[in-house]
């Protein structure tokens, strides 16, 4: 048992990238595809997040009578990766919308015969 | 207890993650990602990370949701059928994900606080961090003074994507006559946008300045900023908003936020200490980390204000100019 809840956030984290890897190499939509790279991006917080627990410990606030904190570091990467995320995640959109203007669909397997409107 | 919620926590978030994959609504799928987000946060809740919760929820459930569907609503909300197989891609990420599963089997147990993470810098930063920055908040002193290097880097990201989208999609003009737009007709909806709205702003300026001592900073409340705005665009329409704060402005304020961050780095260097060293900048180190964290925390918040407004400017005038079409 002890096992099993030693392990089970990584599992799910495996689970989660494997779910976003998965949705980025078979969608088909490009809208879908930048939901499956959020997934996956996601997953990594999480695992960060996970590394930082420490059992029994409380916020990484100070506050009289508490000993026990978790690790503030894995925190701080993350909290500014979330942002840096939207920002890029934005910038992948924003490519999304240049390319249903220029070639009129965003599902990959039409652009096979429009190459060449590059 | 903890244990349970976290359990059923991930458990929810893996279904979640699930039903995505097999959705061909791209409506469903995003407000999913929204349900998603909010799930991430309330893990990070549990997990202690209550800095990074709070982000989560006004960044990930907030602004990545309304940009995902200003997209939509530009490509279109379906998914044509997938002609092409899923056997390969199913194997793929069944050999990736058997690979790391079995990397998982030598991590450390989850939560022992004799873990290779809990032994390097994070002692130091818990036991010191309160006395020499003289914030309760570890996680902002870590953020804005020992790693401020990296939090300079990452606001230059922020300011860098905006950029990027605004080259892309280019920011609407300020038009001199308001259209009427966005949702004007609806009586409750503006009533209720315009007793919201003052109070979303002055809880951003809170969570600005109360950053220091409980969870919060200059990237929560520059995100919590920009959404009172983008409720004000949605409501009262895009020309209205640009009446408010200008494109302009927001170019402008863009740059300053990182210019006030790298500046409180020059100022530390003429006052011959390192640079973002801020323990010169008043006649006792602690009041100079207090300063410096005030100037920096101001930067970013700032800088990501202005980067997310302009964002979404450019994605909500994409939209306005297919409506006129």
């Amino acid at each position: 048992m002890s096992f099993i809840v030693d392990h089970y956030n990584y599992w799910i984290v495996v689970f989660l990238m494997m779910a976003g890897f998965y949705i980025v190499i078979a969608a088909n939509n490009l809208v879908k595809k930048i939901v499956g790279l959020n997934i996956f991006q996601t997953s990594v917080f999480m695992m960060y997040i996970s590394i930082g627990k420490v059992t029994g410990g409380t916020a990484p606030i100070a506050a009289e009578g508490i000993t026990t904190y978790s690790n503030p570091l894995p925190h701080v990467l993350i909290l500014t990766a979330i942002v840096v995320g939207v920002a890029t995640t934005a910038v992948g959109l924003a490519l999304i919308v240049r390319i249903k203007r220029a070639y009129g669909t965003v599902e990959e397997n039409e652009f096979e015969d429009k190459e060449d409107l590059i | 207890m903890a244990e349970i919620i976290d359990l059923v926590l991930l458990a929810m978030l893996a279904i979640t993650a699930l039903s995505v994959i097999f959705l061909k609504d791209l409506f469903t799928v995003v407000m999913l990602f929204g349900i998603y987000s909010f799930l991430s946060a309330l893990i990070f809740v549990n997990l202690d990370a209550v800095d990074v919760a709070f982000t989560e929820a006004s960044v990930g459930a907030g602004i990545s949701t309304v940009l995902m569907l200003g997209t939509l609503a530009l490509t279109g909300r379906k998914e044509k059928t997938n002609n092409h197989k899923a056997i390969l891609p199913l194997l793929v990420v069944c050999v990736t994900g058997g690979a790391l599963i079995y990397g998982t089997l030598d991590m450390p147990p989850f939560g022992d606080p004799n873990n290779p993470a809990q032994q390097h810098v994070a002692p130091r930063y818990i036991q010191d961090s309160p006395q020499e920055i003289g914030l309760p908040n570890m996680v902002t002193s870590v953020l804005a003074s020992y790693r401020a290097f990296d939090t300079l880097g990452e606001t230059a990201v922020v300011f860098a994507a905006a950029i990027g989208v605004l080259s892309l999609l280019g920011l609407p003009k300020q038009d001199r006559a308001a259209i009427q737009s966005g949702l004007q007709s609806h009586i409750v909806l503006r009533v209720v946008a315009k007793m919201i709205i003052p109070l979303i702003v002055l809880f951003a300026l809170y969570v600005q300045f109360h950053g220091d001592y409980g969870p919060g900073g200059g990237f929560q409340a520059g995100v919590i900023a920009a959404a009172a705005l983008i409720l004000y665009a949605l409501v009262f329409g895009l020309p209205m908003a640009t009446h408010v704060v200008s494109p302009n402005l927001l170019k402008a304020l863009a740059a300053i936020g990182v210019l006030i961050y790298a500046g409180t780095g020059v100022v530390s260097l003429f006052l011959s200490a390192n640079f973002l060293d801020y323990n010169v900048l008043a006649s006792d180190p602690v009041t100079g980390q207090h300063i410096g964290i005030i100037a920096i925390e101001l930067g970013v918040g700032i800088t990501v204000f202005a980067a997310m407004l302009s964002i979404f400017y450019a994605f909500a005038a994409q939209a306005e100019r297919k409506n006129i079409q």
